[in-house]
C-alpha cells in the first residue's frame, strides 16, 4: 500500500484545490500516469503516480482545499 | 540547462497546444533538455475549470463579431482572453531546475519578464500576492503555469500592441477587475512584435541563466 500524499510545492504554498480526478476509486494506474490535478492561484498541478497498482481509498474530492502533506488516496501494489 | 527555441508564428490555440504537448514530450522523454516556444494567437478566449458564472461578459454574438472563439482548456483556473498583440512564451522547463518550488519558477518568470520590459525601458513591478508584471497599476504581463511529470507548460502572456487590449472587455480577467496595459501604451509609440521577439533573444543569451540556473540541490 502506498500512500499518495501532496507533496511540497514550493515556498508558502500550504494548500492547493483539487480540480481534477484522472481516475475514479478501483481503477488501474500506472507509475507515473497523472492522477489527479491540482490548482493554486497561478499554477496548475499534476501529480503523477508514485507506483502502479489499483487506486483505492480516495479522499479528497473535486473542489475540495487539500493541504500539504494531506493524504489524498492510497494505491494497492497487489492487485 | 540546454535551451531550444521554438517561435509557432502566429498560430490557432488549440494548434499551438498540440505543438507544444509534441515539445513536452520530447522534454519528457529526454530528446530536449528544456524548451521555450514563443508564438501568438488568432484571438480567443481559453476558460479553465474553475471558470465562475459571470467572467465571461460576452454573448456568442458579441465573440462572433469580434472574430473571438471561446476555448474550454483543459486546465485548472478562471478565464482569460489571448490574441496576436499580445507575445507568449511557453517555458517547457524541468521543475527539477527550480527545486521543484513553483512559486521560485514563478518568481523567475516575473523577474524575467520584468527584465525584458526594462530593456525598452519600461520599469514593470510585481505586486504582493499577484503574479504578472505590473506597470502603473495595471497589468502588462500575465502568467498562468501548468505542470506535468514535474515538466512546466503554458507560461507567459506579454500584451505588446494596445489595439488588442480592446477584447479584455469581453471578460473580467483571471476573474478580476484589473486593467491591462500595453508595451506600446507605456512607451506610447507603436512596436512591432518582432522587436520584442529579438529582445527576448538576445535577452536569453545575455542572462540565461538568471532565468534557468538553478539546480536541484544547489
Amino acid at each position: 500500500m502506498t500512500r499518495v500524499v501532496l507533496p511540497e510545492l514550493g515556498a508558502g504554498i500550504e494548500k492547493a484545490t483539487l480540480s481534477y480526478w484522472y481516475f475514479q476509486d478501483g481503477d488501474k494506474v500506472t507509475e507515473k500516469d497523472d492522477l489527479v490535478e491540482l490548482t493554486t492561484d497561478k499554477a496548475t498541478f499534476n501529480l503523477p503516480s508514485p507506483c502502479s497498482g489499483r487506486l483505492i481509498e480516495i479522499s479528497f474530492r473535486e473542489g475540495d482545499s487539500v493541504n500539504i502533506g494531506d493524504s489524498l488516496a492510497v494505491i494497492d501494489e497487489e492487485q | 540547462m540546454d535551451l531550444k527555441l521554438f517561435d509557432l508564428g502566429l498560430i490557432d490555440y488549440p494548434q499551438a497546444l498540440s505543438r507544444q504537448r509534441e515539445i513536452f514530450q520530447a522534454v519528457y522523454a529526454g530528446q530536449l533538455d528544456s524548451a521555450l516556444i514563443t508564438c501568438r494567437h488568432y484571438p480567443v478566449i481559453t476558460m479553465g475549470r474553475q471558470i465562475k458564472a459571470g467572467n465571461l461578459l460576452a454573448s456568442k454574438e458579441d465573440l462572433q463579431r469580434g472574430g473571438v472563439v471561446l476555448y474550454q482548456a483543459e486546465r485548472g483556473g478562471d478565464i482569460t482572453y489571448h490574441g496576436p498583440g499580445q507575445l507568449m512564451v511557453y517555458p517547457i522547463f524541468r521543475l527539477d531546475y527550480f527545486k521543484r518550488d513553483i512559486h521560485l519558477f514563478l518568481r523567475k518568470l516575473e523577474e524575467f519578464v520584468i527584465r525584458l520590459l526594462g530593456d525598452f525601458g519600461v520599469m514593470a513591478q510585481t505586486r504582493p500576492g499577484l503574479t504578472g508584471a505590473w506597470w502603473n497599476e495595471q497589468k502588462i504581463a500575465s502568467i498562468g503555469i501548468a505542470i506535468k511529470k514535474w515538466i512546466t507548460f503554458h507560461g507567459l502572456a506579454i500584451n505588446i500592441k494596445s489595439d488588442d487590449l480592446k477584447n479584455f472587455s469581453l471578460i473580467r480577467p483571471c476573474g478580476m477587475d484589473i486593467r491591462m496595459t500595453s508595451l506600446e501604451s507605456a512607451l506610447g509609440r507603436a512596436l512591432e512584435i518582432g522587436e520584442v521577439k529579438e529582445a527576448l533573444k538576445r535577452r536569453l543569451e545575455d542572462d540565461q541563466s538568471s532565468l534557468t540556473g538553478i539546480r536541484r540541490g544547489d
